[in-house]
């Protein structure tokens, strides 16, 4: 239990220290981190690697939900709204993908993209604009009932493929020939993988990677692609966190009255946080349709994919990108990991849930200033404890 | 939309505005148990439908136990005794769970002053351990090696499909209004869920106890200087949550007859709907939403047809939260007279 409550001080250290290192050793240390993370699917190292899934198709996974939960805290986590109903937006972004680009037009997808974007956000702001006016509390059974609307009405009206869903999704377009099954030549140039035998690396020639070209059997390009719209995401919510819009948000979640009293239009920022986050969860949702197997379907949006939703935000720390991102991950690497106990590992991930909210009720990486605010409490306790044992003495 | 299916008949309106009420009974009995959490601790006992759960498959294994796996059809007189029974077993088993739920998932979080949302985290995640463990409890009853001796309660077939109830219960029309015959079973559930509301609703107002629980609700910390022991009080709030929707299961059980591991889910949501439609917190406002919601989605059912069900029930609560943004009868447990 110790190891866990300094998890957040030790990230602190991390980040101090990379702070006091000279320029070039920060871009040196960015960029081989960078190139880690790119090359993680190809490196396949030994004991992160899933041996009973397709690992570069877990990690598509990991990055989407992460993705995910990056949208999903600006939502929760810097406005304060409790969303229960976020997989509806992924929702709408899939399936505008998919009508646009099969179902009812053969646009390409990079330019379905904005479109889809654009969509989830004008849903985002459809559905704000009458509820985030109830409270909070409310907010969250309105955007459940939301999520579950969305999913009934793709569920029945057969312009959007009714329970049958949307099959043949079309692939990003990429550069180079189109790649074939079962393993892959084409795109740019092609990148071999590492297999292992125990801890012994060694090149494995035959299950090559196609670079920048979408195939419907090798998911490792769909990772490159969403890592690198994670990460154009993450340098947009850094920007906007610091900005006038995040301060807002910040005093806004805080106390809603006192931010109203010193001018902040806080309806209009909280509208703002829902139409973000909702674009994010869109251009995630986009991503996942037209993923290798291309096919979606009203069920592949319970609303059970809503809770761990959430859960990956407040597991990794509410407020903070970098715990966003690693709830993400987690919620979305675990079950996968552990797909041996197959049956048995929805059981453990809900213990899990429990189990970690117990110990670690501000999540795993909370933001700094939840933590400064919290030892301060505790100083002063500490303070008021020993005056009181003083004036017991005397 | 066919808005003649709903007003063409005076019986077909009458048929489907008391196959509602019976619903909204059940929903009413479900919402007590997120209203009274809601209005002592300010959460969202989202795990509140797995102790539904748990209670329709106590009421399942009553009748194997006392009566066998053969499946029959009995009139309600028949069943009678067996149900009175299961109704026990059933509030028993409810409201084991709901304290187990607030002793593993709730407690530590509310000593430690625990932010709400992370309450919400506990209570999915016990909400999934809940469900998942119904799902899975052939494997358990393996483990412990009574596989072969409770075949007939862990899983005829798989188990994590439908678990029915071998006893059907055959409703019988007792009077008809305006050409709609009213059965046994319709207004058996509708009294019984009625009788219920209105014990608990004198027992929060006039009781000693009671008094203690909406002092709670209106000022914690007060309330704890007053000499209210807050844990006892937080201890019996999820207590008469779970009779509550041990009583809920017996009633769905004699409309539905079967059940399954998420059969909770879907209904707790509706529950939750139900007790914000009628202003969380609100013990008479959990029975007006419960109803409303129940005849509402029933109507809304018969006009846009049965999918649309669920779409008409949310629909609706948004309509009302924008008119009345506390809800039906307005919140707070606290401000109940006595």
């Amino acid at each position: 239990m110790a190891g866990l409550s300094s998890i957040g001080r030790r990230w602190d250290g991390v980040v101090e220290r990379y702070n006091a290192q000279p320029r070039i050793v920060k871009i040196l240390a960015v960029t081989v981190f960078v190139v880690f993370v790119y090359a993680l699917p190809l490196l396949r190292p030994p004991i992160l690697t899933t041996n009973a899934t397709d690992f570069g198709g877990v990690m598509f996974r990991v990055i989407a939900f992460a993705l995910v939960a990056l949208g999903l805290n600006i939502v929760i986590g810097y406005a304060g709204l409790l969303d229960l109903g976020y997989v509806g937006f992924y929702a709408v972004g899939a399936y505008t993908t998919a009508v646009l680009t099969i179902e009812h037009g053969s646009w390409p997808f990079f330019l379905v993209l904005p479109v889809s974007i654009g969509i989830t956000m004008l849903t985002g702001v459809l559905l704000g604009a009458p509820t985030l006016r109830v409270r909070g509390d409310y907010l969250a059974i309105v955007t459940l009932g939301f999520g579950e609307i969305i999913r009934i009405t793709l569920k029945n009206v057969e312009w959007l493929g009714a329970s049958a869903g949307i099959k043949n999704i079309p692939h990003p377009t990429g550069i180079g020939p189109a790649p074939e099954p079962p393993f892959e030549a084409g795109g740019l140039f092609e990148v071999p993988r590492l297999v292992w035998d125990g801890f012994v690396p060694s090149l494995d020639n035959d299950h090559k990677t196609a670079f920048l070209a979408f195939g419907s059997s090798d998911a490792i390009p769909y990772y490159w692609l969403i890592l690198t719209t994670l990460i154009l995401v993450l340098i947009g919510d850094r920007l906007i966190k610091d900005s006038r819009v995040g301060r807002a948000w910040e005093a806004t979640r805080e106390d809603e009255d006192a931010a109203e009293l010193m001018g902040v239009p806080t309806f209009k920022y909280k509208l703002m946080a829902f139409a973000l986050g909702a674009a994010i969860g869109g251009l995630s949702g986009s991503f996942y349709a037209s993923r290798g197997s291309g096919y979606i379907s009203p069920d592949s949006f319970p609303l059970l994919l809503s809770m761990l939703f959430v859960a990956a935000v407040i597991v990794g720390g509410s407020g903070n990108r970098w715990g966003a991102i690693a709830g993400g991950a987690l919620v979305a690497y675990l079950p996968e990991r552990f797909r041996e106990f197959a049956d048995y590992r929805m059981l453990f991930f809900g213990l899990a849930l429990t189990l970690l909210a117990v110990w670690r009720p501000e999540g795993l990486l909370p933001p700094r200033r939840t933590r400064r605010a919290k030892e301060a409490e505790a100083e002063i306790e500490a303070l008021e404890d020993g005056e009181l044992e003083g004036a017991h003495d005397a | 939309m066919d808005l003649g299916a709903l007003f063409g008949s005076f019986d077909n309106f009458l048929s489907f505005t008391i196959g509602g009420l019976v619903f909204g009974a059940i929903y009413a009995l479900i919402a007590l148990g997120y209203t009274m959490v809601y209005g002592v601790l300010q959460l969202i006992n989202f795990a509140h439908s797995e102790v539904f759960m748990y209670g329709t498959f106590a009421v399942a294994w009553t009748f194997i136990f006392l009566h066998g796996t053969e499946s029959a059809t009995w009139s309600l007189g028949k069943a009678l005794p067996i149900l009175l029974v299961a109704l026990l077993a059933a509030m028993a088993m409810s409201a084991a769970i709901a304290l187990l739920l607030e002793r593993v998932a709730y407690r530590p979080l509310i000593k430690k002053g625990a932010p709400k949302l992370i309450a919400l985290i506990s209570a999915i995640g016990a909400s999934f351990a809940l469900a998942e463990a119904m799902g899975l409890r052939d494997r358990f009853a393996g483990w412990v090696g009574l596989k072969d001796d409770l075949e007939d309660y862990v899983a005829p077939g798989k188990a994590r499909d439908v678990f029915s109830n071998p006893v059907s219960i055959q409703p019988k029309g007792l009077f008809e209004i305006g050409g709609y015959s009213v059965t046994d079973v319709d207004l058996v559930i509708i009294v019984a869920a009625l009788l219920m509301m209105v014990a608990l609703d004198q027992f929060v107002r006039r009781t000693r106890f009671g008094r203690g629980i909406r002092a709670t609700a209106q000022d914690p910390e007060s309330a704890a200087l007053m000499g209210v022991n807050s844990t006892r009080v937080v201890q019996v709030t999820f207590l008469i949550g779970g009779l509550m929707a041990g009583a809920a299961a017996t009633l769905y059980m004699m409309k539905i007859g079967s059940t399954r591991q998420n059969a909770g889910f879907i209904l707790g949501v509706k529950a939750f709907t139900a007790a914000v439609m009628g202003g969380i917190g609100n013990l008479r406002g959990a029975l007006v939403g419960g109803l409303v919601l129940g005849v509402m989605e029933n109507w809304g059912a018969a006009v846009f047809g049965s999918e649309w069900r669920d779409v008409v029930a949310f629909v609706l609560l948004v309509l009302i939260l924008l008119v009345r943004p506390s809800g039906i009868l307005g919140e707070s447990l606290g401000k109940a007279r006595a």
